[in-house]
């Protein structure tokens, strides 16, 4: 018997979160410690350099490189206008005749002129940027020009895999039971604005529907590798994901193909419904593992604000896991027993083990590497 | 410098990687440099704990604890006070401490030249060889137009760039142009906001006062020799020996607990020993043992994210390395799929699958990377895909492993009808020596016959090749010990790293099925001969173990031959290993399999149960 750190995923009723909101480039923060914020508050805001975009002015003129210092009207720092004169030659015997010029195709700045090349390289206006709070909270901290802290007490929930940005709605469950698959006549006028879950499996024609329908986001046990390749346009290759502009965010809390959704998770959702939730399909498995999250912001005290000890999921006699690996997939187990010896499982690889009991009360064998903690 | 067993009796090296460090104690016992224990901790260059060097002691203490009960001496302690002891007073301390590391993410670089196939190549494959990963390589003639190049380098937040372009005297304008882009970019580096991001020119020398102009305000510029002098000659040394120089002066330095790393590692004398790109430590053992056993050498590492594959070739034994970024067995297994395409992989199964289970099974693999398959019939599925991401990796090798394109040379007659270009592959399968497998899916395979099908099937060896895996990764650590002593390093090589699997021989040629393919007449030690005339579309295995030697007369038939110089008759030595003497006649150039989905079923079976590859139930 003993025990062992495992990968896991959280899915609580309550807990205390910190969100790091910053900025992709120094700027300037709207809000001051201890304000309380909404989801869809701006709470920092900068400026994006410009597009460049390179002219080669010398061979516009027709003249070498080391010429252009003759003809060229304007410098490096430069504010222009879209048509202002970047260079003219003089014409035909320096009368004007035949006289050609070049002009600037944007608003902006001249960032540069080169003699060795010829080129102008034009910087365009900067791009506003804005950062939201993305959850309800208080921010408990400010990095000056750079973003804030917020934290709040949320129900909280780890999806495995997701696709689509941050969105907020009210949450509304669609499924009668985490074994369901949502069907697409479920999904009305009703659900528009809203995150909906499904229980074990949504189909594309239900995700269409869906965002047909304005939903803002659909919360499922599993999904189809080939219907996401088909909202996506592309089969994903690795699963760096969450930047998709596809009108919906999809979370997946179990896997691909149809996975009950994990009852545990089932029931949060549903004691939830129809409170505003946070949600994002963020994916990054590689280093620095970003997991989908489905927030549920409740009320707090501030003195309620302190962060728990981050721990490693530990598996141990009594931890509830999940198997993520065939055979029994999906399934959610007990621990109850964590033997020392490296066994051979059917493929013949050794592995370490533990032993579990299932919610039937049938028992098994599994592979360490194949479960995962479900932390609350 | 160099050292001996005089001054070198313990030595500690470790493979920082991104997720596990390594670590390997090599020691002077009995006359010879032997590997004697090895320990292993979870990287820890990442929140919480930020400091690489905490993982390097956990697992420099696991070798400590390893090593007293091995030796059932509790005295042995190889640290004090958390650094190391050197050199070593009897139990306690190392003569030597030496790391490699790959750690967040390990060394990032765009490249730029100005004619993709020819400058940028070069600084590509300066850059692979340095142990890089190339995020991008941006050239004048890459077709996108120069806002798109811009905006590409400012997305991009490499740890450092390499400018090559132009030969001495050529192109200057084309040089200086790529050089306004990298400025009008502005490129940050990935680690650290202070300090400028290196960039390394190492092109036409005449266009230097031009580039410094240009860059000088922007980054931090550093110019060595051109890369291509001349179009027909590549001159990667100074460019890798800058980029090195540069990864350890700036990009490791901004690593969590690096710059104590740094002041570790060092030899007997207290002299420093550089960190190296576990890459490029790779390549330093690769090549010291093609030259110290005169014999050409692929090595391949398949992990989770990524292929590499290193080779040595030719007799003057040019190395190169390719990272193929997306291939791998669980974060870019996915990838493999799309690469490779759902009927490559099937081809390997020899049972009726549906596809969407696999896809969606290929799906939860990338998003659960670290789960393994515990039911045979997903082993069989993850290495029919190994099979396919190794086939992939190797054919992007031996498309970057060429002969410099855009020269001319001389052609005698016999040549004047070849095909022969710049630009040919510099792969030969059939000179190839040894193949050397390594990472999770060949190192760890339930069965070492799996590792050889696998690597057979895959890269296809031709004639006679040397089949072995490096079962810990211990090629990093070997690579960057030869810096202070060559001799422990080629001998811990050939003693303790590899496990030798056996020997392929397949004939190479077309044949007609059913016909005899090979003749072979194999001596055993003890006397035993095995001897058959072995038709068209088989496998044989005859077991011959480590370390024995057998004697072989090897006859092909038909249009085919058995090494480069087209002999079809041999009489030579076969080394054993682990699994022993594989007689492949199913064919090279081409190798093809049945295209009836019942006739390719039943062939991969007879040929898997000949190999022994899997048990015999999954197989009826």
């Amino acid at each position: 018997m003993g025990q062992a750190y495992s990968a896991g995923l959280t899915v609580t009723e309550s807990t205390i979160l910190r969100k790091e909101r910053v900025l992709p480039l120094k700027g300037e923060v709207l809000v001051k410690k201890g304000d309380k914020v909404k989801a869809e508050d701006v709470v920092a805001q900068t400026l994006l350099p410009g597009k460049v975009i390179p002219l080669n002015l010398a061979n516009k003129l027709g003249v070498t490189p080391a010429q252009l210092v003759n003809f060229v009207k304007v410098k490096a720092g430069d504010q222009i206008k879209k048509g202002t004169v970047l260079a003219e030659n003089k014409g035909l015997f320096g009368l004007g005749f035949m006289k050609n010029s070049v002009t600037s195709p944007t608003d902006g700045e001249v960032e540069s002129v080169s003699s060795h090349t010829g080129q102008i390289l034009l910087r365009e206006p900067r791009i506003p940027v804005q950062v939201k709070a993305f959850m309800d909270g208080v921010v408990t901290e400010v990095m000056p020009g750079e973003g804030v802290i917020i934290e709040n007490k949320s129900a909280y929930v780890q999806g495995i895999f997701g696709i689509g940005g941050e969105t907020v709605g009210a949450l509304k469950i669609l499924a009668a039971s985490p074994d369901e698959e949502l069907q697409a006549g479920k999904i009305d006028e009703s659900c528009r604005g809203s995150i909906i879950a499904a229980g074990a499996f949504i189909r594309l024609e239900a995700i269409d529907k869906a965002r047909q329908m304005g939903v803002k986001a659909v919360i499922t046990g599993g999904v189809d590798d080939q219907d996401i390749k088909k909202i996506l346009g592309y089969d994903l290759g690795v699963a760096i994901t969450g930047h998709e502009n596809v009108g919906i965010t999809i979370v997946c809390t179990e896997g691909f193909g149809r996975i009950n959704m994990a009852q545990k998770t089932f029931e949060l959702l549903k004691k939830f419904e129809g409170f505003k939730t946070s949600i994002h399909g963020r994916t990054q498995i590689r280093a620095g593992v970003i997991r989908p999250e489905i927030i549920i912001p409740l009320q707090f005290q501030e003195e309620e604000l302190t962060i728990p000890e981050t721990r490693l999921p530990i598996l141990e006699p009594g931890t509830l896991i999940r198997v993520i690996r065939q055979p029994n997939f999906g399934r959610i187990a007990k621990v109850t027993g964590m033997p020392e010896e490296l066994t051979k499982v059917e493929s013949e690889t050794l592995v370490r083990v533990l032993q579990a009991e299932f919610e039937d009360g049938t028992r098994v064998m599994l592979p360490r590497a194949n479960v995962e903690v479900i932390e609350s | 410098m160099q050292y001996d067993e005089k001054q070198l009796t313990r030595i500690v090296a470790t493979d920082c990687g991104s997720t596990t460090t390594k670590a390997i104690l090599i020691e002077w016992v009995d006359g010879e440099y032997r590997q004697t224990v090895r320990g292993e901790a979870p990287t820890t260059v990442e929140a919480p704990l930020n400091d690489v060097t905490k993982g390097v002691i956990n697992s420099v203490q696991e070798l400590e604890e390893l090593a007293r009960l091995k030796y059932n001496n509790p005295n042995i302690r190889f640290m004090e006070n958390g650094e190391f002891v050197i050199p070593r007073k009897g139990d306690l301390g190392v003569d030597a401490y030496v790391s490699t590391s790959s750690a967040g993410g390990g060394l990032q670089m765009m490249v730029t030249g100005v004619v993709a196939s020819m400058t940028g190549e070069s600084a590509e494959r300066a850059a692979l060889g340095a142990g890089a990963i190339v995020m991008d390589l941006i050239a004048s003639n890459d077709k996108r137009m120069n806002h798109q190049k811009i905006e590409r380098i400012r997305e991009l937040r490499p740890d450092m760039i390499l400018m090559a372009g132009g030969e001495d005297g050529g192109t200057v304008k084309h040089v200086v142009e790529m050089a306004e882009l990298v400025s009008a970019a502005d490129p940050k580096p990935r680690l650290g906001s202070g300090y400028k991001l290196p960039v390394i020119y190492a092109g036409n020398k005449q266009a230097v006062p031009d580039i410094e102009d240009t860059l000088k305000d922007k980054v931090g510029l550093i110019v060595t020799e051109n890369i291509r002098p001349k179009l027909e000659m590549e001159n990667l040394g100074p460019a890798r020996d800058k980029i090195h120089d540069i990864f350890m002066e700036h990009v490791m330095q901004q690593a969590p607990g690096y710059n104590k790393l740094m002041a570790w590692t060092m030899g007997p004398q207290h002299e420093s020993v550089p960190i190296m790109p576990t890459p490029a430590a790779v390549g330093n053992i690769m090549q010291a043992v093609a030259r110290a056993e005169k014999i050409e050498v692929v090595g391949v590492d398949i992990g989770g994210a990524t292929t590499d594959i290193f080779s040595v070739f030719t007799e003057e034994y040019i190395f190169n390395r390719t990272v193929s970024a997306n291939l791998g067995m669980s974060y870019s297994i996915s990838n493999v799929l799309a690469s490779a395409g759902l009927p490559n992989i099937m081809r390997w199964v020899p049972f009726p699958i549906d596809e969407s289970e696999l896809r969606n099974m290929i799906k939860n693999k990338m998003i659960r990377p670290t789960t393994i398959p515990s039911l045979l019939e997903e082993l069989v599925l993850e290495q029919a895909i190994a099979k396919e991401a190794l086939r992939l990796a190797f054919e992007q090798h031996k498309e970057f492993a060429v002969t410099l394109k855009g020269t001319q040379r001389q052609r005698d007659i016999s040549e004047a009808f070849s095909q022969s270009t710049s630009g040919a592959t510099i792969v030969n399968l059939m000179s190839l020596g040894l193949l050397v497998g390594s990472g999770g899916v060949l190192s760890h395979a339930p069965r070492r016959n799996q590792s050889v099908m696998m690597m057979v099937d895959a890269f296809l060896p031709e004639g006679i090749t040397r089949l072995a895996v490096d079962s810990i990764f211990m090629m990093p650590h070997l690579g960057v010990l030869s810096e202070i002593c060559e001799k422990a390093a080629t001998e811990v090589f050939n003693k303790d790293c590899l496990i030798y699997l056996g020997t392929c021989v397949a004939p190479v040629g077309r044949n007609k099925p059913g016909k005899p393919a090979l003749t072979a007449r194999i001596t055993l030690p003890g006397g035993k001969v095995f001897e058959e005339e072995i038709p068209c579309g088989e496998l044989r295995l005859i077991p011959l173990g480590v370390g024995e030697v057998a004697k072989a007369q090897l006859k092909s038939h038909g249009g085919t031959f058995l090494d480069k110089e087209k002999n079809k008759e041999l009489e030579v030595e076969l080394h054993g290993g682990v699994v022993g003497i594989l007689l492949d006649t199913r064919g090279r150039q081409p190798f093809e399999l049945p295209t009836d989905p019942a006739a390719r079923i039943s062939s991969l079976k007879k040929w898997m149960r000949e190999l022994k590859a899997y048990p015999e139930e999954i197989l009826k």
